[in-house]
């Protein structure tokens, strides 16, 4: 299992545009991704539950991976998380 | 045959089938079924279409209003795709044995519940989001045509009201004329109609009930008059009518190519207002002679988070580029009053219209002024652009204006980016304007008169309350004699004053602009052959005093 934590600083926070790029980029691996927000998660996968945690401008979440290609996956995220959020 | 009156916004006639827009508002009845796996599919088959349509509407998203604003699309598929959405529409349909409509519609209720609970004002309008998915769905089930799928051309649209995102999504070409039971003068569809030059009524008692969807109807522009199912004679009279007005097209086609000039050579810059990209096609089809009125506010009203410089650069290149060398003003963001974005996170206030708006944002909040006027000093080398300030008030405002500029352009230097020479003007659309124009005409390059913000705040008037519109007066010789001082006021200082609102396409009152020397009227891309050939046939110098004098007294 793979971990991390990330500080959103996107004043918009993880609105419908970026939930929907996130989701694009997780559902490229096989591994489950978990993201979390204040003890609430969700899979990150789908949609409703990413924008279900209202993530905004200051809030930490915590992305965990687990399978096969965790590795990777947590690369692509991280990237995109610095990139976009 | 039925008549109803309605407030025309646009003359012309048009004849073709109703396509009724109706909104979700119809009951969703609970069905029991037999077959429960016949009806899950029936779901996905459903779903499937629904993702498909988004997928057409996002590729013409991306075309009409560039990527950024057609990913909204995209999320709609995400967020038909979403297993928890699937698996409760799929469960609903299992466990209580109920049709597929009803299941969408319960799992729409629970998630835009869920949505509508939060605390976060943007998260609370997703709401919408789930509402729109829910209802494409339903739509595709009950056999309902959705906006996106007109199925032949030479459609009257009918609807309570519309709003951007679902005009968006119709097929222009296939649209005749535009009917709606609300809406003002001002609304978007009543722009819309000006901008595409069909004809539209407003404020139409039309029932929207499902019979009138494709039957043959009339709209007569003119007299603000939609007629469903005409009789024979009526039809055989406005068929005539719409030749007539055919030929009249024709003529003005003629038009095309020959200078703005009156009888006896003086020239008028004839300018179009546009608010898009897409309406580029319109303006040169049309032959304006540059752009009076490029309203960059849409660039921020299509998007759900601020538009980037990158985005903004783009956007204002096209345009200057398009345009090829004619000039192009574009106006600042001019947000506020009835233009709201959700991402500006601007408290309610008891009166917008006097409220926080226009350059009042852009000085408050030079962080994002700065990111226009970089992206439109950057686009500068590609065209002739110029630049216009909406809502001025002040000498102050115009010199803080001034100190932003400097540092962007100080800034552009700095990191070595080019940038071309850029007229720049304010909009005069506030009584106190007027009064100092001799003195704000020393500071600017031009002068661009805004006569429906004018007009409000000099009548005191709030242009979207449809009550008030018996009141409106647009004529008040209060007005006119505004306009007259802003001219002359320009004029002694050696600058050139243009019309930019409703009142330069106001063929009654253009005879009385040439008279007073305006130097430039902008209009709807529909009205520029039409006024080229009012130019062509006045004398200034012959018709001068006798205009005056009738309309100026």
């Amino acid at each position: 299992m793979k971990e991390f934590k990330y500080k959103i600083t996107e004043p918009q926070g993880i609105h419908a545009r970026p939930a929907g790029e996130l989701i694009r980029i997780v559902k490229q691996f096989a591994c489950t991704v978990t993201i979390a927000k204040d003890g609430k998660s969700a899979d990150a996968k789908k949609i409703f539950g990413v924008m279900g945690l209202a993530a905004k401008q200051g809030d930490e979440i915590t992305m965990t991976f687990e399978g096969v290609d965790e590795v990777e996956a947590q690369a692509a995220v991280e990237a995109f998380l610095k990139e976009n959020l | 045959m039925k008549k109803f009156q309605g407030k025309s916004v646009f003359g012309g006639i048009a004849i073709g089938r109703i396509f009724l827009v109706q909104k979700g508002e119809q009951q969703i009845k609970r069905v029991k079924i037999e077959d429960i796996a016949a009806e899950i599919a029936r779901f996905e088959e459903a779903r499937d279409t629904a993702i498909a349509q988004l997928g057409t509407l996002y590729e013409k998203a991306i075309k009409e209003v560039g990527k950024p604003n057609a990913a909204i699309f995209e999320v709609h598929q995400m967020m038909l795709e979403d297993e928890d959405y699937i698996d409760s529409v799929k469960n609903i349909i299992s466990s209580q044995s109920v049709n597929a409509e009803y299941a969408v519609a319960s799992t729409e209720d629970t998630f835009a519940k869920m949505f509508a609970s939060m605390e976060d004002d943007y998260m609370k309008e997703r709401a919408a989001d789930i509402h729109d998915i829910s209802e494409r769905v339903i739509a595709i089930l009950s056999g309902r045509v959705s906006l996106g799928e007109m199925a032949d051309g030479n459609r009257i649209v009918v609807a309570d009201d519309l709003a951007p995102s679902e005009t968006v999504q119709m097929d222009k070409e296939k649209v005749q004329a535009f009917v709606t039971v609300k809406g003002s003068v001002n609304s978007h569809t009543a722009i819309l109609a000006r901008t595409m030059n069909i004809p539209a009524l407003i404020a139409t008692p039309v029932p929207l009930v499902g019979d009138i969807d494709g039957k043959l109807a009339i709209v007569d522009g003119f007299e603000g008059v939609i007629y469903i199912d005409p009789d024979d004679n009526v039809l055989a009279e406005k068929r005539a009518r719409q030749e007539e007005e055919e030929q009249k097209k024709q003529l003005l086609l003629q038009l095309k190519g020959k200078e703005n000039v009156t009888l006896d050579g003086k020239k008028v810059k004839l300018y179009a207002n546009i608010g898009n990209t897409k309406d580029l096609a319109l303006v040169l089809k049309n032959d304006a002679a540059g752009i009076g009125l490029f309203r960059s506010e849409f660039i921020y009203l299509e998007s759900d988070t601020y538009p980037t410089e990158e985005e903004q650069f783009e956007i204002y290149k096209t345009v200057a580029m398009a345009m090829g060398g004619k000039k192009v003003i574009i106006r600042t963001l001019d947000i506020g009053a009835d233009k709201q974005a959700d991402y500006f996170n601007m408290d309610a206030e008891e009166n917008p219209a006097l409220g926080y708006r226009a350059i009042r944002i852009c000085l408050t909040r030079p962080d994002i002024f700065k990111v226009q006027l970089r992206a439109l000093f950057r686009a500068s080398v590609y065209g002739n652009l110029a630049i216009m300030y909406p809502m001025i008030t002040s000498l102050e405002e115009v010199h803080q204006i001034k100190s932003i500029v400097e540092e962007v352009k100080n800034e552009l230097k700095a990191e070595g980016i080019r940038f071309g020479q850029i007229e720049q003007g304010i909009m005069i659309e506030t009584p106190v304007a007027v009064m100092i124009s001799d003195l704000l005409a020393k500071e600017v390059d031009f002068f661009s008169i805004g006569t429906n913000d004018l007009t409000q705040y000099s009548l005191a008037i709030d242009r979207q309350n449809t009550k008030l519109d018996a009141f409106y007066q647009p004529h008040h010789l209060g007005i006119l004699r505004m306009i007259k001082t802003v001219v002359d006021n320009a004029h002694a200082a050696g600058i050139w004053a243009g019309i930019c609102g409703e009142l330069g396409a106001d063929f009654d009152l253009v005879p009385l602009f040439l008279a007073m020397g305006v130097d430039e009227l902008s209009v709807s891309p529909g009205n520029v052959l039409p006024l080229r050939k009012l130019i062509r046939e006045f004398d200034v110098e012959k018709q001068k005093d006798e205009v005056l004098k009738r309309l100026l007294k």
